[in-house]
């Protein structure tokens, strides 16, 4: 192996400092108002809770590379599984849909599923020639059959209230509730592809999560009666009062005066702060877990299989299902965060979840925050997802500076015009020099 | 005379889309494959490869029609396409002399060399998007059609048309000479057999004198080659769109792991089994059920066409189910 992760003595202050600096960078963007930062705190709490919301992400992804060294290329995917769950759970039944044809489409995706299970028993049972004739005829009659039962269901549900609705609906549940669900569909989503990919060459996993993340992503756009496709889905119930409810509170009004705030400025900041102790709450109790199990003799095992995989098998060590197994955890928290950040938005788009933004910048953020450290997963999620977000201010105002030599015309404004796709540059840069330099990150392993 | 129409409707439906879309597959996973067999890695980046190439070869398009350069009835990128490859073979290269070559000596692990690939990509996609924007791009000029429906309705007396369009005809003359060329050119040539021998056994080829650095940079070019090849031809049969060469990387994997990672020859089968399978399972056969004599109710289409992307998935799942080194007995390390 040539990433060994060995021990090494390096500053224990190296992480608190770091964290320091974060936490400047933040009040500055609260505080300061010029040409770099905005002054504002609603945008400086606004890009925290989504930073942690990424650092969750961060902590998923780092379960999977940096304890296992797994690559899952389809973090996007299971993201917008968890997504899917705040409305399956938590928005108000849709009138008449269940009844249009709620039973119909779960019997047709059981008869689905039950096609697959049958299919593999097939295989496994069935011995010599008419194995593959039998398998072909469960999968054809199953198909038919799916078909039959998810097609009119389908077109029943969309038809019902489509200018709205035209969705299955929600159960109403509380939106709190919806965020286990969220881990659980990832979950599930990764155990079938890892159970196929996983054991084969280390490539094959990266190959079959790019594809299916691209599949679950295309499938949210396109099945309209499950959450509406490219329609979105908005007015997801929230975990924390509405501004305008507290604006309306003459006891928060009076709150907000004693501290020299409009009451729209307190509540907008109040909501804010509230969601960021949520989120908060869930990374630090997801991080505890997470330590104590590396703690543990399970910990000790997984980097084992890590950094020698053959020795961990002559050891007696099932390394395929370590790997499933560490694959569905980190992508039960993928999901996990995937559902928190619906339920932040209030709004599920399948159109803004891509690859380049949900799969490929949350790598970046394990492989320069140091993979296999769960602290500095967090430290580069909140990190580069602070700059990402500023890149948006600072780049342009940078191509100002670089092009100011050159005359005003078509090439100048071009560059100008351009400045916003330099972001993915920097990031490809930042990612291969932070590998090439510092493999171990910005808060290494201990 | 029903039944002619029905074999006119699948060749002009099924037939010519998949064949030059197969093509278009067929290039791109053979620089994958070629990369996984010399490089030892799946490069991630070979889509924006593609997308950064073609964006070159339409800039060089631009500036040959600003100056009055055309080739007639043959769109003008073929003339470009040249120097789009040589240009984007010096960035590959560059690539490869400042990022990969650094991992390649530490021998470090593949999945290393995906996540510089990853890296690479990311920059590649920022370069495309700056020097093109991102915007649907259409750069085929010159004639559209080789034989169009209403030609072919007049030549024949039958109700159902025949388009052949040159995008097409261009797509798989210009794949089977390169084709051709890459086998011959790794059969025959001394080169060629300097980067099978390195291929099957890298030690053994060292020992007998093979420079592995020549051997890396023949493949980079190559694999360029193809990608760029495969991009313009892609651009020009359907239209030039940044994103859409990210999103063909799943299916040029595909066809790549079908094929076997690391056999040539397997990646030109798996390109065009991953495209029949693609057109047949999304194109509604209502149509050619209605010719043969049945009247179904249902178009007949197995999966939409936004889940095309599906179809390759599931051969890739099936492949790695049953024979994870590929039909063709790929590498299996």
């Amino acid at each position: 192996m040539s990433h060994t992760r060995q021990a090494e003595a390096h500053g224990a202050w190296r992480a608190p400092v770091l964290f320091l600096v974060l936490a400047l960078l933040f009040l500055a963007e609260g505080t300061f108002r010029n040409a770099l930062f905005s002054g504002s705190w609603n945008t400086a709490l606004g890009i925290l809770n989504m930073g942690l919301i990424s650092a969750i992400m961060a902590l998923g992804v780092n379960m999977q590379w940096g304890y296992a060294g797994l690559f899952n290329a389809g973090v996007v995917g299971f993201l917008a599984l968890g997504g899917l769950a705040p409305v399956l759970v938590s928005t108000p039944p849709v009138q008449g849909a269940w009844a249009a044809g709620g039973p119909r489409v779960i019997l047709a995706l059981a008869v689905g599923l039950g096609t697959l299970v049958l299919a593999a028993q097939v295989w496994k049972r069935v011995p010599g020639r008419p194995r593959v004739l039998a398998l072909i005829a469960v999968l054809v009659l199953g198909f038919v059959l799916y078909r039959f039962l998810f097609d009119p269901a389908v077109a029943a549900i969309e038809a019902n209230n489509s200018a709205s609705a035209g969705n299955i609906g929600g159960l109403g549940w509380p939106v709190l509730l919806s965020w286990p669900v969220g881990a659980l569909m990832a979950a599930a989503a990764a155990w079938g592809v890892g159970k196929v990919a996983l054991g084969l060459r280390s490539d094959y996993l990266a190959i079959a999560t790019l594809g299916i993340g691209e599949i679950i992503v295309a499938v949210m756009r396109n099945e309209e009666w499950l959450s509406r496709g490219v329609k979105n889905m908005s007015g997801i119930p929230r975990p924390v009062p509405y501004e305008v409810d507290l604006q309306a509170d003459p006891g928060f009004v009076a709150r907000a005066a004693e501290w020299g705030l409009s009451p729209g400025l307190a509540s907008g900041i109040w909501v804010k702060l509230l969601y960021a102790g949520l989120f908060t709450a869930v990374l630090l109790a997801l991080i505890l877990l997470a330590e104590l199990a590396l703690k543990s003799p399970w910990g000790r095992m997984m980097r084992a299989i890590r950094d020698n995989e053959t020795a961990a098998g002559a050891m007696g060590k099932n390394v395929t299902r370590r790997h499933l197994q560490i694959f569905v955890i980190g992508s039960a928290v993928i999901g996990l965060a995937g559902a928190m950040m619906v339920t932040l938005d209030g709004l599920l788009s399948p159109n803004s979840f891509n690859p380049l933004r949900y799969t490929f910048l949350i790598w970046v953020m394990v492989i320069v925050g140091g993979s296999g450290n769960n602290w500095g997963a967090v430290l580069g999620a909140i990190l580069i997802w602070f700059l990402w977000i500023k890149a948006e201010v600072w780049g342009p105002e940078l191509m100002r500076l670089i092009t100011l030599p050159l005359p005003e015309g078509a090439f100048r404004s071009h560059m100008l015009g351009s400045a916003p796709h330099m972001r993915f540059i920097a990031l490809g840069l930042v990612l291969l020099l932070v590998l090439r330099f510092a493999p171990r990150g910005l808060v290494p392993e201990k | 005379m029903d039944i002619l129409n029905a074999l006119v409707a699948i060749l002009n439906f099924v037939v010519i889309p998949a064949a030059s879309y197969g093509a278009q597959l067929a290039l791109g996973a053979l620089g994958v494959t070629l990369i996984y067999g010399i490089l030892r890695f799946s490069n991630f980046a070979h889509g924006d490869t593609m997308a950064f190439g073609t964006a070159l070869v339409i800039l060089v398009t631009w500036g040959l029609q600003a100056i009055g350069i055309d080739l007639g009835p043959v769109p003008t990128a073929l003339l470009a396409l040249p120097i789009g490859i040589a240009l984007c073979s010096v960035f590959v290269l560059g690539t490869d002399r400042t990022v990969y070559r650094f991992y390649r000596r530490k021998r470090s692990d593949p999945i290393i060399l995906v996540m510089a690939s990853v890296g690479v990509m990311f920059i590649m996609n920022g370069l495309t998007r700056l020097v093109i924007g991102v915007d649907e791009i259409r750069f085929d000029d010159g004639a559209r059609f080789l034989v169009s429906v209403q030609q072919f309705r007049a030549w024949t007396g039958l109700s159902e048309g025949l388009s052949l369009r040159v995008s097409q005809a261009i797509t798989l003359a210009v794949t089977a000479l390169a084709c051709w060329a890459l086998f011959r050119f790794l059969s025959r040539s001394r080169a060629g057999k300097a980067m099978r021998a390195y291929s099957d056994n890298e030690d053994l080829a060292l020992l007998s004198g093979i420079d592995p650095e020549r051997v890396v940079r023949l493949t980079w070019i190559i694999a360029t080659a193809l990608a760029v090849t495969a991009g313009t031809l892609y651009g020009l049969d359907k239209s030039f769109k940044a994103f859409n060469y990210f999103q063909i990387l799943l299916p040029i994997f595909a066809a790549a792991i079908v094929g076997g990672l690391g056999n040539p020859l397997g990646a030109v089968a798996g390109g065009f089994i991953v495209a029949f399978s693609e057109v047949a399972v999304t194109y509604p056969w209502k149509k050619i059920a209605n010719y043969l004599g049945f009247q179904p109710e249902g178009l007949l289409q197995l999966l939409s066409t936004e889940y095309k992307f599906a179809v390759s998935f599931v051969i890739l799942i099936v492949v790695l189910l049953f024979r994870p080194t590929g039909l063709f007995r790929g590498k299996s390390v």
